[in-house]
């Protein structure tokens, strides 16, 4: 005979054991212990937010300040997101550290301009489509800003832009004094000027000392880069140092420096908000001109994500933040950034000179004064940059 | 047998992937790998890289006779001239300033050394300056004793309390000097620490980027300023890689001459 009680089922059986009368005490001393630590372990979980509610991460690579609270929390707060910026010190330095990191790290790319078609050409980033941005609202100068345009596909949307020039203390050197980069050769300033330490907007504006403006200070003949190589190794005994940043900072706030080129008010903006006499100029042989862009990273996961936060920093509100970065200002492509900035911070849009009456930032453009930072045309950059090491040996 | 392990994979592996690295090539932003020699070529043909390279083998050879000269005195006075109270609150305070990082430490000297800083002001009150201080040699020399000066006082100091004191007082009982007690007896028993604190200064600042950078303005440049130069432009990392073999070469044939001075054996 079979015995019924042999072939309950598992299930049944505990149920008769824990529900029966023969509960033993060893029996609920184990069941009490598991109770409080079932318990222990769940009441923390009261005080953690439910999972529903994390923040989805963004990764951004960008230079320093665009990922820092002043122009992210408010994009943060509006889509529950954390932006997660990593922070690299120029182009190079970029392409580096993409091609260092697996495909889809980075959900956000900021350029600067010229270093948007080595972007494309590496495959670091994604073709954009024009009608999901505020491209209506760029003045024209940057509505189609060929640097983000690879035949028809646009691959950058920008968001910012600044004039480098001649940067000097204004204790030392009067507006009209450094309006002409021949001031750099003054005896007044031995050893007081000081470079930023990166070839190219250095060379550009000496470059444009020489003349070469037509069509661009970085597209000259071999003969044009001697004599801009001999126009630089001259002012070789003016020079007081060859600073990164951060010294580039210092040196002009502690007064060790008292002229520096290709830099613009994007540092001297900041210093001066410090308190010390310094500002910048175009001199009458012209600027260059720096640009700042948005791209989607190639094989980014959360690129509608990545498409709202360029739809919001080119916006007016994103804009005004982005005119005052913290860490260094910017000026806004767009009109309607002009039109908030005025609203917001008159003064600022003011000292930017992104006012619509009278000259404007965009008219130094128009008048043909400002030229597009780029890689040599003519000379590799390695041409240029080993240049850079001579002068700096010499 | 963990110390072989951990050379292995810390320094010999490493190393091996420098040298291999140095024949890669640079295409697009992109190393490549390769086997060309082009990049030694490349960099053993420029006249920038020779100068930068005797540069910094001067400066480090100026930091080290200094640095040992300034720390001797005092390690000597701690040695011989104090309590031991005091020698134990000295070592205390020469061990604390690495508690803070050499990037600020060196940073602050530049409110010192500037054209407005505290010494030029200091200068000022008595009629003399302002003094160019900073972006130039001497704040870089400056930066160098920063990293190196307590670190070699205690080296030294540490070799010369172990002097044997009853070789001192035989000098003496003998009628030597005390110029040349110091000179034929404490020096040469204190030997192996000197050199190892010079040895240790020339490896620091041979290698080091801050001092140079911030303090002398990167001018001219060091061989450190100079792999980042060519990092910076082009992703040059494989020319880089020379630059570092050629510095690792160096400092492995100074520290081994070096070594085999202090332990060499009076004939």
């Amino acid at each position: 005979m079979t015995d019924i009680k042999k072939d309950k089922p598992l299930s049944e059986k505990i149920e008769t054991n824990v529900a029966g009368p023969d509960v033993g005490r060893r029996r609920i001393i184990k069941g009490a212990g598991a109770v409080t630590a079932a318990s222990a372990l769940s009441v923390p979980m009261i005080l953690v937010p439910p999972r529903a509610n994390a923040a989805t991460e963004l990764n951004m690579i960008a230079w320093y300040g665009h990922g820092e609270p002043d122009m992210v929390e408010e994009f943060e707060a509006m889509h529950n997101v954390k932006i997660k910026a990593k922070y690299y010190a120029g182009g190079d330095n970029m392409l580096a550290l993409i091609s260092q990191s697996p495909p889809g790290t980075y959900d956000l790319v900021l350029s600067d301009g010229e270093f948007v078609k080595l972007l494309k050409e590496a495959g670091y980033i994604e073709p954009m489509d024009p009608n999901e941005y505020n491209m209506g609202d760029l003045f024209d100068e940057y509505s189609h800003f060929d640097a983000h345009w690879m035949g028809d596909t646009l691959y950058s949307v920008i968001v910012r832009f600044g004039y480098l020039g001649v940067s000097f203390n204004t204790d030392i050197i009067s507006h009209e004094e450094a309006s002409d980069y021949n001031i750099l050769w003054d005896s007044k300033l031995k050893g007081k000027v000081g470079h930023f330490d990166w070839h190219l907007p250095n060379l550009g504006c000496l470059s444009l000392r020489d003349g070469n403006n037509k069509p661009s200070p970085f597209d000259i003949n071999s003969s044009k880069w001697s004599q801009l190589q001999e126009t630089t190794l001259s002012l070789k005994p003016q020079v007081g140092g060859y600073f990164d940043y951060g010294g580039t900072f210092a040196s002009l706030k502690n007064g060790e420096v008292y002229a520096m080129c290709g830099i613009g008010d994007w540092i001297t903006g900041v210093v001066r908000k410090d308190g010390s006499p310094v500002d910048s100029v175009i001199p009458t042989q012209g600027g260059i001109q720096w640009t700042e862009s948005y791209s989607i990273g190639k094989g980014s996961k959360k690129q509608d994500l990545a498409k709202e936060f360029i739809r919001y920093i080119t916006s007016p509100k994103g804009q005004v933040r982005s005119i005052q970065m913290a860490a260094y200002p910017g000026m806004s492509p767009y009109k309607s950034g002009w039109t908030a900035i005025n609203e917001a911070n008159p003064e600022e849009a003011k000292r930017q000179r992104m006012t619509f009456d009278g000259h404007n930032c965009i008219d130094d453009l128009r008048e043909g004064r400002i030229h597009f930072r780029q890689t040599p045309v003519q000379q590799s950059l390695e041409d240029w940059n080993d240049f850079w090491s001579e002068y700096k040996n010499a | 047998m963990p110390i072989v392990i951990w050379q292995l994979i810390f320094f010999v592996f490493p190393l091996i992937f420098l040298v291999v690295l140095s024949f890669w090539l640079v295409k697009n932003y992109r190393m490549v790998p390769g086997f060309d020699t082009i990049n030694w070529v490349k960099m053993f043909s420029k006249g920038y890289f020779w100068d930068a390279y005797w540069r910094t083998l001067g400066y480090a050879g100026v930091a080290t006779i200094v640095t040992s000269i300034l720390a001797f005195p005092c390690a000597f006075a701690l040695a011989f001239k104090v309590s031991p109270k005091v020698r134990r609150w000295a070592l205390f305070f020469l061990i604390v300033p690495f508690f803070t990082s050499y990037l600020v430490r060196t940073y602050s000297w530049q409110i010192f050394l500037n054209d407005n800083g505290i010494f030029n002001t200091l200068f000022a009150l008595v009629g003399l300056g302002p003094f160019q201080l900073l972006n130039n040699f001497f704040g870089t020399l400056v930066g160098y004793l920063t990293l190196c000066l307590p670190l070699v006082v205690v080296l030294q100091l540490i070799s010369l309390a172990n002097v044997d004191r009853t070789l001192i007082e035989a000098a003496h009982n003998l009628g030597c000097g005390r110029l040349r007690t110091v000179f034929q007896v404490i020096v040469p028993l204190a030997k192996i620490g000197i050199i190892l604190g010079a040895v240790f200064t020339f490896i620091l600042t041979f290698g080091d980027f801050v001092s140079p950078y911030y303090l002398g303005g990167s001018k001219p440049p060091t061989l450190s300023i100079l792999i980042i130069d060519t990092t910076k432009s082009g992703q040059q990392w494989p020319r880089a890689a020379v630059v570092a073999i050629v510095m690792i070469v160096t400092l492995l044939t100074i520290m081994f001459a070096s070594v085999a001075a202090a332990y060499r054996k009076r004939s």
